[in-house]
């Protein structure tokens, strides 16, 4: 199904493009982030850590910044030992150290927390601290800690004896080696999605305040999951967790960064109950970019095998993940490679495997950040340069070859080879209008002209299924906690409404979208309803926003607690009318009785009649409210085509993205401005990616992406005005059909434009980010090792 | 030491740490927090402000160095209950998300329409190219500067 | 500007200098440069011109980046000095980033640098005692690292004016307002067909003095054609020395050094030759 954009409306009852409710207090200057807060008293806390990527601590001499007049504590991991708080569970079954107490396992760990009076001071004072380090071989490439008689990393581990993490496998492996065996065409090809960060504008940060009168801890901090983190505190620090209120207030952006819980959200909850003073913490751009979770690092070796007229039979794959020192990668438990196992893509093959194993490095570890959290954007990568490559093995048009292997509407819904039920698409239909937009026959043309000349233009396309909103509690927890979400609507008796949502905001526009989806249930103008969340002692509980998650699930959840409301809603109208409720029709906004459209009620008189006089039948208690809490019966599968146009500089390597066209599917667009402007933050991602972001590092294990004149994010100068257009295919399970949008983009987009440049060079394959000087090596047939220092 | 400067036209005098920056001295001293900090090398541009009529990274100035200066900041750009232009064009065009790097974009817009009032879609890319945006891949921002350029005078008042 | 030099001549290498404030500021942040003593000159308004003084354009050690990028004057004499002040650092940063600061500075990637050693530039160096005039070659004395004295600073930098003449500017980044990967300035003076002045200045490849006089000299007496540029471009590519980083590893740099020579070795000739470019 597609449907033509709708003409806008300034403030639809319902979906629409409509101007965000957050926005007048954003550009007026007030939005507020957590280093705006002020708590009378407050105190300063700052993170001494670790220069050595690997070194046993001999000792710590704090005694010195104890001394600072301005100082009021220092912590180290012994502090944090007596309060049984060294160590912490990762989110993967893993533990992570707070402050180090027997070596440090990456550069930037942290080793020490000061507080003091003011900013400056408590960084004066992190420089009277003498840590004796003996050194230790640092472990750095992946390749070398998998090796039999690598130096061991996680010796904390008691009989520990090598770095291997985990292995997982999906799919049939013997179906697969089967489908090779028999394969008229097989091509392999290595790759790696180098070690990337999500580094939001806002760097990750908190204000502790515990009250030793009343015993409540209050914790402003840089979350996605506010109630997750509750939890985790109160299962870790044996806080009780009614006594834990966790606020997530304004985030200067996520994508994934803020999910985890980091040392210095525990030392600034440390330090207050210390002091018994408020506590602040803000990272500077360094400690965010070299302690606080990554992405990717997979390194990849990808087979595909197909006919000689192109059809693909199979697809096998190899992975070796760096997780770095300590596993912390947020995926459901499950699942230790996240959703990687959707690697098959958008397309109809026979049979495909995929075997995972994951090593410790001393890099800072997590491993899950920066959308697409669950590692699909590590599998569409894989699946899109595999099959471009099978293009260029067979030497057919990669747009042909991909019309030739997508699944068709007619196959959905359909379980692919590793188990995943797709539930709806018309892939076909989405590539054609990309093609459609991009002039791509056009474009050929031209390419070919210019190569006469000797000019380098490439064009590259990417399809993409995503899999989100996780998920069915039967399948998927975050340390044994369900992912499902609740919501709550409550209607106030002149009209409007409140709703409650477990998810938070970094910028995605919760505040309109959700009143948007009540607003399409109830009538009510989404102007009349106040959205709230992001503080546990206000939501319901659910585990936060990630993973394009918050539509999905949380979207749910309201729709079917608003719903409910109009279920109830049904019979106060009908006590109110003196009607059977089934002899009332809704139309959006009004119950009026069969028959006769002026016999009405408005859901506002409705809610008056709800919390008034009316009598309503026997067991139905007065008001309008309802809740929910939102299983999944399945993830949705958004879904899109992408097209980029590069032009590249033959003499200097240097890549011009020229034009960029993204078709998406996401079922119904709630708000198409708020939908359109995920896509275009994505697709930024993607040129980002492909062109420019890395964090390697050098052999002694230093940080060389530490800061943002070495970690490299894109401006308005390197993006294009982007080009979507649209499809709509509505998710059969979801209560409203939608998918989720808001990772989309960065998962389609970065093989998109790989997949251009190296059309435009001629060569198979080079690992991202394409630099100039990568681009003109892969030209000379010598493309670099991303991941480490350039020699 | 002691410093005054003109801060969103009322004159300011505080005693300060010569060391102390000037987008610190902003925020926690004058508690005018719209202007954001992001990053330690002058690359990322959301503490952008205006100093004697003109846009900088105000975490590479000291509030020493703003002694006897003028600063202008996003909270001085609604004047009498009304936004200004750039402010409704980022509200119209959804130019922001999150809001970080927002007040420091539009400061560098006020500051280019002023100079440029009918700039193109790639003077536009230019003047807001030393400012990150993670959020919008900067399209709806160049829109919504052009929205301003073509509402000059905007009155509408938003929410 | 006394004040100024008095405070020089007190405090020595204790105190530094802030202008702009881009170089220093972040290395104070990162604890990296720890001065006793800052001496802000921003109030030194009389550093801040761009003017034409007899055959000479002179720039004072305050003019901000964005003054150079809107003299109308240094555009047309140095079509150089316009293309690289558009790719230093970003609008904002050259609102405040000055002239002196930068070269001050000597990052061996930093592109005025390069500029001015294509230019022969002069400066001109005051202290308590006086003023002296040195030779850009003379200038930079190694990585980060001038001969400006610890009481002395710089007041200035003098460009020689030379009629018929045209200059340009190339620079690789891997991305807008990053430091250069390489870049290379090339200024021409072609008399009766024959190139009677050759500068090619050289930023982040480890040129020594930010020049390649090799190549220089290879042009001169030379006829302004592919030929005589491709040579010297071979030429910079031999001699430089670039060091391997995260922007690129020493052949790429090498191999751009010499396409981005050639490249601004030709639009200088089609500028000498009016024929812009």
């Amino acid at each position: 199904m597609t449907s033509t954009i709708e003409a806008p409306e300034a403030n639809p009852i319902g979906f629409g493009r409509m101007k965000r409710k957050e926005d007048p207090r954003f550009v007026r200057g007030q939005g507020n982030y957590v280093d705006d807060l002020q708590l009378p008293g407050m105190l300063y806390g700052a993170v001494l850590r670790s220069t050595l990527p690997h070194a046993r601590i001999v000792s710590i001499d704090t005694s010195a910044a104890e001394a600072h007049p301005k100082v009021k504590a220092v912590i180290t991991g012994k502090t944090l030992e007596t309060l049984n708080l060294a160590w912490i569970p990762s989110l993967s079954h893993d533990v992570l150290a707070v402050l180090a107490t027997d070596k440090v396992r990456f550069q930037g760990q942290e080793v020490a927390f000061v507080v003091a009076e003011d900013r400056y001071s408590a960084r004066d004072a992190l420089e009277l601290i003498e840590v004796e380090y003996e050194p230790l071989d640092p472990v750095i490439d992946a390749k070398q800690a998998i090796l039999p008689g690598a130096t061991v990393i996680r010796d904390d581990i008691a009989g520990k004896t090598d770095n291997h993490i985990f292995d997982w496998e999906a799919g049939d492996k013997a179906a697969t080696d089967a489908v090779f065996a028999a394969a008229e065409v097989v091509v392999t090809q290595d790759m790696l999605y180098p070690r990337v960060h999500p580094a939001p504008m806002e760097t990750c940060g908190a204000v502790a305040d515990m009250n030793k009168v009343t015993g409540k801890l209050t914790i402003w901090c840089t979350t996605q999951a506010p109630h997750a983190h509750r939890t985790l505190y109160a299962l870790v620090a044996g806080l009780p967790e009614h006594q834990i209120r966790v606020v997530s207030p304004d985030i200067g952006g996520g994508f994934g960064n803020k999910v985890g819980i980091y040392p210095g959200y525990v030392c600034s909850v440390v330090g207050s109950i210390l002091t018994g003073k408020p506590v602040k913490w803000m990272e500077d751009r360094s400690e965010n970019l070299m302690s606080t979770s990554f992405a990717r690092d997979y390194h990849m070796h990808g087979e595909i095998a197909a006919t000689r007229e192109g059809k693909i039979t199979g697809l096998r794959v190899r992975v070796l993940a760096d997780h770095g020192a300590f596993n912390n990668t947020a995926q459901p438990t499950k699942f230790p490679a996240g959703f990687f196992h959707i690697f098959t893509g958008s397309y109809d093959l026979q049979a495909a495997h995929c075997a995972v194993t994951g090593v410790y490095t001393n890099k800072a570890p997590g491993g899950v950040a920066y959308a697409c959290s669950f590692r699909v954007t590590e599998a569409v990568y894989l699946v899109e340069r595999m099959v471009d490559c099978l293009a260029g093995e067979l030497g057919m048009d990669p747009a042909e070859l991909r019309m030739k292997n997508l699944l068709r509407k007619e196959q959905f819904p359909y379980t692919c080879k590793t188990g995943w039920v797709y539930d709806s698409g018309d892939y076909p239909r989405a590539l054609e209008l990309a093609m459609e937009i991009a002039g791509y026959d056009e474009l050929r043309r031209e390419q070919a002209e210019k190569r006469k000349r000797g000019e380098l233009m490439g064009i590259g396309i990417s399809f993409f299924t995503e899999t989100v909103g996780a998920g069915p509690k039967k399948h998927m927890d975050i340390l044994g906690l369900g992912m499902a979400d609740g919501a709550e609507v409550r209607v106030h008796p002149t009209g409007k409404a409140v709703v409650r949502l477990s998810v938070q905001t970094q910028g995605q526009g919760h505040e309109t979208t959700f009143a948007q989806i009540v607003a399409e249930q109830l009538g009510i103008p989404p102007l009349d309803i106040d959205v709230v969340h992001g503080d546990t002692d206000n939501t319901p509980f659910g585990l936060g926003t990630y993973g394009s998650r918050s539509t999905p699930v949380s979207g749910a959840a309201v729709a079917v607690a608003a719903q409910r409301v109009r279920d109830k809603a049904r019979i106060v109208a009908s006590a109110m009318l003196e009607v059977s409720p089934d002899d009332l029709e809704w139309e959006k906004g009004r119950f009026f009785v069969k028959g006769d459209p002026s016999a009405s009620k408005t859901i506002q008189e409705i809610a008056l009649g709800a919390h008034g006089t009316v009598e309503l039948p026997e067991g139905v208690e007065g008001h309008l409210d309802a809740d929910c809490v939102y299983d999944p019966p399945n993830l949705t599968f958004p879904f899109g085509a992408y097209i980029c146009v590069v032009d590249v500089d033959r003499g200097t390597g240097v890549v011009k993205v020229r034009r960029f066209i993204a078709v998406d599917d996401c079922g119904p667009r709630i708000n198409p401005m708020i939908v359109d402007g995920q896509i275009h933050g994505g697709l930024a991602d993607g040129v980002g990616m492909a062109l420019m972001e890395v964090i390697a590092f050098d052999k002694e294990g230093n940080c060389l992406g530490g800061s943002f004149m070495d970690y490299l994010l894109p401006t308005s100068l390197e993006c294009p005005s982007w080009e979507l257009g649209m499809t709509v295919t509505p998710s059969p399970h979801h209560p409203i059909g939608v998918k989720g949008i808001g990772e989309s983009a960065t998962v389609g987009s970065p093989p998109a434009v790989v997949n251009a440049v190296l059309d435009a060079i001629g060569v198979r394959h080079a690992d991202m980010p394409l630099t100039p000087a990568q681009v003109w090596r892969a030209m000379q047939g010598t493309p670099l090792r991303t991941d480490l220092a350039i020699e | 030491m002691q410093v005054t400067m003109t801060v969103n036209g009322n004159e300011v005098t505080a005693t300060i740490e010569p060391r102390l920056l000037l987008v610190h001295f902003i925020r926690d001293h004058l508690l005018l927090r719209g202007t954001h900090w992001g990053c330690d090398t002058s690359n990322c541009g959301t503490c952008v402000l205006w100093m004697d009529g003109e846009p900088v990274k105000s975490c590479t100035v000291l509030a020493a160095m703003a002694n006897g200066r003028e600063i202008r900041t996003v909270e001085d750009l609604e004047r009498g209950g009304v936004l200004d232009p750039v402010q409704q064009g980022f509200i119209e065009e959804h130019g922001l998300q999150c809001g970080f790097c927002t007040p420091g974009m539009m400061m560098t817009a006020r500051w280019l329409l002023d100079h440029n009032p009918d700039p193109s879609e790639e003077e536009i890319r230019e003047a807001i190219s030393g400012q990150i945006c993670r959020c919008t891949g900067y399209k709806n921002i160049v829109s919504a500067i052009r929205w301003a350029a073509e509402h000059p005078s905007t009155t509408e008042v938003n929410a | 500007m006394d004040n100024a030099l008095a405070l020089l001549e007190r405090h020595g290498s204790e105190s530094r200098i802030i202008a702009g404030g881009h170089s220093l500021l972040p290395m104070m942040k990162l604890r990296l440069a720890r001065p006793e003593v800052l001496i802000d000159i921003n109030d030194l308004g009389d550093l801040s011109y761009v003017r034409r003084d007899g055959d000479e354009l002179c720039l004072g050690a305050m003019a901000r980046h964005r003054d150079l990028l809107n003299s109308h004057e240094a555009g047309t004499l140095f079509p150089i000095l316009h293309d690289a002040e558009r790719v230093i650092a970003d609008p904002i940063v050259r609102n405040r980033g000055t002239v002196g600061g930068s070269i001050c500075q000597a990052d061996p990637s930093e592109d005025l640098s390069a500029v001015f050693a294509a230019l022969r530039a002069t400066a001109v160096i005051g202290s308590s005692k006086g003023t002296r005039k040195v030779a850009m070659d003379d200038f930079h004395i190694g990585p980060y690292s001038t001969a400006v004295g610890p009481a002395e600073m710089l007041l200035e930098v003098r460009i020689p004016v030379q009629h018929g003449s045209g200059s340009a500017y190339e620079k690789v980044e891997r991305r807008a307002g990053d430091w250069a990967i390489a870049a290379a300035g090339a200024a021409l003076r072609v008399e009766g067909g024959s190139v009677s002045y050759a500068g090619i200045g050289l930023a982040a490849v480890g040129a020594e003095h930010f020049r390649c006089a090799r190549a220089e000299a290879s042009l001169l007496g030379q006829r302004a054609s592919e030929e005589s540029f491709s040579e010297a471009a071979r030429l910079v590519s031999e001699s430089v020395n670039p060091v391997a980083d995260q922007r690129g590893p020493e052949d790429y740099k090498r191999h751009l050094a010499g396409e981005l020579t050639l490249r601004a070795l030709r639009r200088a000739a089609a500028r000498a030759e009016g024929q812009g470019g």
